[in-house]
């Protein structure tokens, strides 16, 4: 089967300066990927890659289609939901009028009640909020209301850069269930860009380990689990 | 950027021609080149402010007006010589561009420029108010000064070397300023102002400061305008001479002393041409030439030759 | 009393037209932080296209709702091929290329239309109004009224649809809208084009009052200027409220403070525009905008 996401030499710059140099990386259909790595590794970089948000070379496929340079909206309408480093929530607007905006490329494709349903039953606490404006939100809930978001748009895959960001453990915790409860219920694929490492490991299949812009490591998340050297510079054990 | 020797060469080389050049042109071209010389300095003094400082005026033809108004006033009304009325303009907009300065520390970008704009504005109307000193929308006339010390040159001749020696002048005090620690402050507070005062700036000094210089320097010119012209009138003074010098500011590049010859050179001459290229709508072909040079140079002249001039250095990769 | 309340009528009526204009400032410079100097020419413009249409023989109201489709063409149009290719240019050089626009748009009309004032029609003629010893003119209750429509429309159109929502989160958050699927670019020539109809009406609006010349819109620009700063840059509804308030002090300080007259009317909104910015920057309604190192 071929991999719904696949980067092939990819090559990432801001400005005149190469951050990227050359990944190789994939995302299996219905799977979740991570991409682990220290600050400063480039993997918030990588998925702006993706997302056309940055210059690059080298070739991204997603489900068959090159969408490397093309425009960040474009790709978006293809099904690629990013929720970004820091949420990228429309902090002046209200819950529901930002995940009206998630629907953005499905407007008139049928009732939107239904998505906002089926959102709000992942995200209870997003129902209770939402004439709320999204600034005023916790840092937990606006997180939740940027996955929401994502969800809103029928992606067929989900960025999801740094989401533990910030947020308390247990919240946290709430959130990977979550968003495992997509993976497998909507069979989103997700690529998962964490510096906790513990939990991404425990959340995905497959891993990446990112150095300076490169890929050192690769496997499935159990192996990485079980590696020594990562046990030590990343799980802290 | 070239080596010192290369510039300083190249400086040499362009004041010889500048002092040759009255020997070869006429009477009214000198004139223009003294205009030239005397928009240097005021674009200088803008730069200063807005492309070195960040702070946006629309209204230094507020500061024009008061250097040649101060010219006009001191040598018709009290029989001051003109050569004193020079520094004195320098001193008087100096402070009063301070005092500006105090109340615009509380204006960002679009509010100073509104509030330097609602400036200019009022200007004309302020001075046919105070029509005793002013003389109203007569405006005051002077007479051209002859060379001092029966050095034989003509009228024009003379005041077109008045005017290139005050710009040298100015220029060498402009640009000790602004490479020195001095240009770093004002730079370092346009670039990043909480962080300017966390390293221990005094910000609310420096922008002060930065206006009453820019003022000066401003005042200066317009001090000298009043003695090349010879004529002051409230109507010459209104915000179109402000917008002009931003024009002239944005055109030859901001934050570079270069830039104020090239933007000098350009607001002189282009509505010239426009002119000869349509007597019909000349602003048109004007507002063309804005528009078609913000898109070639966005950086303005002195932006883009030091972009040429640094691929032809390090060609890129 | 009833001077009182005929000045303040009045002072509505022409603070619609600040406002109209004012709210024209606002959408754009919500949407860019660029204060679009040449709004006002664009304003004049359109109501140059109107008088030509008028003057092909079109009925009033059918040239004024084609002339409202022009002026939101060239709207798109001028953002779309004259500020684009200086969208991430510094702020000044944006500003410089607006006003080579007003420059432009000032000198083909003189152009093309001479500087001699025309006569512009009123589809509000007729004589005032009179309601006891107040005298409401027909076209200044016209002005309101247009102008309440228009903003009527507008509010609903942002606040209530798909589009306008999609429209104010590309205004504020670019980046996040694009990751939604909004196309941004388009959006800012929306609102370009719809900043450009709301001036035109501004300026078909005004014309039978000031007649119609290239430079009718200067003195209006300056007013719609004021309104914004005492509203607030940031809010459009401020800019309502700070245009309908600029039009009314302007007309009771003209009557009522007597060394004021109607030259020195346009020193009044400068000591405005000043004193607002002294004393409150971002205005009655604006947002203070924490700035984060």
């Amino acid at each position: 089967m071929a991999a719904l996401l696949e980067a092939r030499s990819l090559e990432g710059s801001y400005g005149r300066t190469k951050v990227l140099h050359g990944l190789d990386f994939a995302v299996e259909e219905g799977g979740i990927t991570t991409i682990l790595g220290a600050n400063g590794a480039g993997k918030t970089t990588t998925l702006r890659a993706v997302s056309g948000m940055v210059k690059t070379s080298g070739e991204i496929r997603f489900a068959g289609q090159r969408i490397d340079g093309r425009a960040t909206e474009d790709i978006a309408r293809l099904g690629v939901a990013h929720v970004p480093e820091g949420r990228g929530t429309f902090s002046q607007l209200t819950v529901e009028e930002n995940l009206r905006l998630g629907a953005y490329v499905r407007r008139g494709t049928g009732a939107l009640v239904n998505e906002f349903a089926r959102v709000y039953e992942y995200f209870p606490v997003l129902a209770q909020r939402q004439r709320q404006v999204a600034g005023t939100l916790s840092g937990g809930e606006q997180q939740m209301l940027a996955v929401a978001r994502g969800l809103m748009l029928r992606p067929r895959l989900l960025l999801l850069d740094e989401p533990s960001l910030g947020l308390a453990p247990m919240v946290v915790r709430e959130i990977f269930r979550i968003v495992r409860a997509i993976n497998k219920e909507e069979r989103v694929s997700v690529l998962l860009v964490e510096q906790n490492a513990s939990i991404a490991l425990a959340l995905a299949d497959h891993a990446y380990l990112l150095e300076t812009g490169r890929v050192v490591m690769s496997g499935p998340a159990a192996d990485l689990q079980r590696n020594d050297a990562i046990r030590r510079s990343y799980l802290g054990y | 950027m070239p080596s010192r020797s290369v510039k300083a060469a190249g400086l040499i080389l362009l004041i010889a021609v500048a002092c040759a050049l009255p020997f070869v042109l006429s009477g009214f071209r000198l004139f223009q080149f003294s205009q030239v010389f005397i928009y240097a300095m005021a674009l200088l003094g803008l730069n200063i402010l807005t492309g070195y400082n960040g702070q946006i005026s629309l209204g230094h033809g507020a500061f024009y007006a008061l250097g040649a108004y101060t010219t006009a006033i001191l040598v018709d009304r009290a029989g001051v010589n003109y050569a004193l009325t020079i520094p004195a303009a320098f001193l008087l907009c100096l402070v009063v561009g301070f005092l500006f300065g105090i109340p615009a520390l509380r204006l960002e970008g679009l509010y100073l420029a509104l509030a330097t704009f609602s400036l200019a504005l009022a200007i004309p109307q302020i001075l046919k108010y105070f029509e005793h000193w002013t003389g109203g929308s007569q405006g005051i006339v002077l007479s051209k000064p002859k060379a001092p010390w029966g050095l034989p040159l003509t009228r024009d001749q003379w005041l077109y070397y008045l005017s290139l020696a005050v710009l040298i002048v100015l220029f060498v005090l402009g640009r000790n300023l602004l490479q020195g620690r001095v240009g770093r402050a004002l730079v370092a507070i346009r670039d990043n102002p909480i962080a300017a005062e966390a390293m221990g700036i005094n910000s609310a000094l420096y922008k002060s400061l930065a206006f009453g210089v820019s003022a000066a320097y401003t005042g200066v010119a317009g001090a000298l305008s009043g003695v090349v012209v010879a004529f002051v009138a409230p109507d010459t003074f209104n915000v179109f001479l402000s917008i002009t010098f931003l024009v002239g500011v944005v055109v030859g590049g901001l934050a570079s002393i270069s830039g104020a010859i090239f933007g000098a050179l350009f607001i002189q001459f282009v509505p010239n041409w426009a002119q000869d290229i349509s007597k019909a709508a000349p602003w048109a072909i004007y507002g063309i030439f804005l528009i078609v040079f913000m898109y070639v140079m966005p950086r303005g002249i002195s932006g883009s030759l030091r972009l040429a001039w640094s691929r032809l250095v390090r060609p890129k990769r | 009393m009833d001077i009182f309340i005929q000045q303040v009528m009045s002072g509505l009526a022409t603070g619609g037209i600040y406002a109209s204009l004012a709210l024209a400032l606002v959408m754009i410079y919500e949407a860019t932080e660029v204060v679009n100097y040449s709004q006002g020419e664009m304003a004049m413009f359109s109501t140059y296209l109107c008088w030509s249409l008028l003057q092909a023989g079109l009925p009033y109201w059918v040239a004024f709702f084609a002339t409202l489709v022009l002026a939101f063409v060239g709207g798109v149009l001028i953002e779309r091929v004259i500020i684009r290719p200086v969208e991430d240019a510094p702020i000044l050089t944006i500003v410089i290329v607006c006003i080579g626009l007003l420059v432009i748009l000032n000198s083909v009309a003189g152009w093309i239309y001479s500087y001699i004032q025309k006569p512009f029609p009123t589809p509000f003629p007729g004589e005032p109004f009179k309601l006891g010893n107040i005298y409401l003119g027909k076209h200044d209750l016209g002005e309101i009224g247009v102008t309440l429509v228009v903003f009527v429309l507008l509010f609903v159109f942002f606040r209530f649809t798909t589009l306008g929502l999609a429209m104010r989160a590309a205004a504020q958050n670019p980046v996040a809208s694009r990751l939604v699927g909004i196309r941004v670019g388009w959006m800012l020539a929306l609102g370009w084009g719809l900043a450009a109809a709301v001036g035109a009406v501004a300026g078909m609006i005004v014309a039978p009052v000031l007649f119609l010349d290239p430079n009718m819109m200067g003195g209006v620009l300056l007013y719609a200027f004021a309104s914004a700063t005492l509203g607030g840059f940031t809010s459009p509804g401020g800019a309502v409220v700070g245009g309908l308030l600029v039009g009314v002090i302007e007309n009771l300080v003209a009557t009522y403070v007597s060394f004021i007259g109607t030259e020195l009317k346009l020193t009044v909104a400068l000591a405005l525009i000043i004193l607002v910015l002294l004393f409150r920057p971002s205005g009655l309604f604006g947002r203070v905008t924490v700035r984060r190192v």
